[in-house]
């Protein structure tokens, strides 16, 4: 099957995290999405037309490909939902993780509430935000590629859900791009190489750790901070 | 040779008011229409497509006076036929010529994404520029008028020009050199506006016509093309032109305002991050240090 392609390997003091055939999927979703967007944002603002549209080879070929980048990204995106539909799943632990959002976000805890599984809710938003937006996007994107078809109400009212989601997706983007490199060091190797390190599990997602050793995540985390204070 | 001196100052055996009289070229021009005097000859589309080197195209029969149902990439310029029953049973042939109407607020201007592919000139034409247009099609629907259209090979679209390669050498459009009723006149906004408004009070004086006006649509800033119409309280008779043209809001209102507010916003979430990172600095494994 697919999702047995490609290898990942775990070293010592790490943990798989994402398969082979996520990591493509993913990427495919990323190059797509990341095409889409700037030939999009090209068409979206003349201080963006001139330098954005230079990158496809001029306007007429950006607005030629930017539909079809767009329908690669919803197709990719699609078969991730399909991937990740069980973890990304919305549980009554998440409406906990939402509630304390402000410690999250200001760093104030150094570990992640025990119950937070695979994703966080965090996560979990923003990946259905972009499955949001990815569904508003192509019910708007398919009147503005054969605007004869739909007439001249349906192009004007996508005209602005579609810009509406893009915004919304650019945020989105940019958070995502942060909290996966610089705001958490360890997590764009998930990625990449498939692998994390057990204490980024046990620090990020302890009930994930749990599940994935079967050893308890606080009790291991401590075995390692005393660990650590007696090499110091 | 300077452009003002050898211009027509008078015409001898023409009806009306000199076809694109010496008058300044700064000026706003405008194309005027009777219908009450068009007679439906189609000289005028010919014209159209001989000076602009269209192809002529068969005829449409669906038992009406128009050449085809609508315009085309290809065909700007078109007699709109509507037979209509007055209340008191007699019928009027209604002969509207349909083409660009060169608004004073474009909507297929504020529409369009691509850098110079339309353009609107200081004496009020609105033109394509083809070798800019990307083909999207957004200004087919900012268009209240449904005038301009894609040509599907080459995916740019098209619209009449007022003739403004014509217009620029001190000429007459070709519709206009070409219509022998002299329905079609050529000249500064002002005085083909005082042109329609005296016809107006002459149809609605002499010969019964007690709603005949002008149409000149307040609600796109006028156009550079305006009609004198039987009656002007209900201009939808005269092949659907529209009482009130409206540029979609979208064009109007969120492209001008909403949009840069929302990109700006947006991107507002990069700096976000930085600082939440100079701040609040990363989210390091725990223990820190191996």
């Amino acid at each position: 099957m697919l999702s047995t392609i490609g290898r990942t390997t775990a070293g010592d003091g790490e943990l798989v995290r994402h398969t082979a055939f996520t990591r493509a999927v993913h990427w495919l979703v990323a190059i797509f999405f990341v095409l889409a967007l700037l030939s999009g944002f090209a068409i979206y603002s003349p201080w963006l037309y001139g330098p954005l549209t230079a990158l496809f080879g001029g306007g007429p070929a950006t607005r030629f490909l930017h539909p079809w980048f767009s329908l690669g990204f919803v197709v990719f995106f699609a078969l991730q939902t399909l991937n990740w539909i069980e973890p990304m799943r919305w549980r009554p632990d998440d409406r906990r993780w939402v509630r304390h959002l402000k410690e999250y976000v200001t760093n104030s805890a150094a570990l992640e509430p025990e119950y937070v599984g695979f994703f966080n809710a965090g996560q979990k938003l923003y990946f259905w935000t972009i499955a949001g937006s990815a569904i508003a996007f192509l019910i708007s994107g398919i009147p503005l590629w054969f605007p004869r078809t739909f007439g001249r109400t349906v192009v004007v009212v996508g005209y602005v859900l579609h810009d509406v989601a893009a915004l919304a997706m650019l945020v989105g983007f940019i958070a995502h791009i942060y909290e996966a490199t610089a705001a958490q060091p360890g997590t764009f190797r998930a990625m990449v190489r498939g692998t994390v390190e057990k204490r980024w599990a046990w620090t990020h997602h302890p009930a994930w750790y749990r599940e994935a050793t079967g050893r308890d995540p606080r009790a291991d985390y401590e075995r390692a901070r005393q660990q650590s204070n007696v090499r110091a | 040779m300077p452009s003002g001196t050898l211009q027509i100052k008078a015409v001898s055996g023409r009806a009306g008011g000199v076809p694109g009289p010496a008058a300044p070229r700064a000026d706003e021009v405008c194309k005027y229409i009777d219908v009450t005097t068009c007679i439906g000859c189609k000289a005028c589309e010919v014209a159209c497509v001989e000076w602009n080197g269209t192809p002529f195209e068969p005829t449409t029969f669906d038992n009406t006076y128009q050449t085809m149902p609508a315009t085309k990439w290809n065909f700007w310029n078109l007699i709109k036929f509507n037979e209509h029953e007055r209340a008191d049973g007699t019928l009027m042939w209604l002969m509207r010529k349909d083409q660009c109407l060169h608004c004073e607020d474009p909507g297929c201007l504020r529409a369009c994404p691509a850098d110079g592919a339309i353009v609107q000139y200081t004496n009020g034409i609105v033109d394509f520029q083809q070798e800019n247009c990307i083909g999207c099609s957004y200004c087919v629907s900012g268009c209240p008028f449904d005038v301009p259209k894609l040509n599907p090979t080459t995916q740019k679209v098209f619209k009449c020009t007022l003739c403004s390669d014509r217009v620029g050498q001190g000429l007459e459009p070709a519709c206009v050199k070409a219509c022998p009723t002299g329905c079609l006149k050529f000249g500064t906004k002002p005085d083909m506006l005082s042109l329609a408004n005296a016809r107006s009070v002459q149809l609605r004086e002499q010969s019964g016509f007690a709603d005949a006006g002008v149409y000149d649509p307040a609600s796109i800033g006028g156009t550079h093309v305006i009609y004198v119409l039987h009656d002007a309280t209900r201009p939808e008779l005269y092949g659907g032109l529209p009482s009130n043209p409206q540029i979609p809001r979208a064009y109007a209102i969120w492209k001008r305002v909403a949009k840069p507010i929302g990109l700006a916003m947006a991107l507002l979430a990069a700096p976000l991050a930085f600082f939440h990172y100079v701040m609040e600095g990363p989210k390091e494994p725990q223990p820190p240090g191996h």
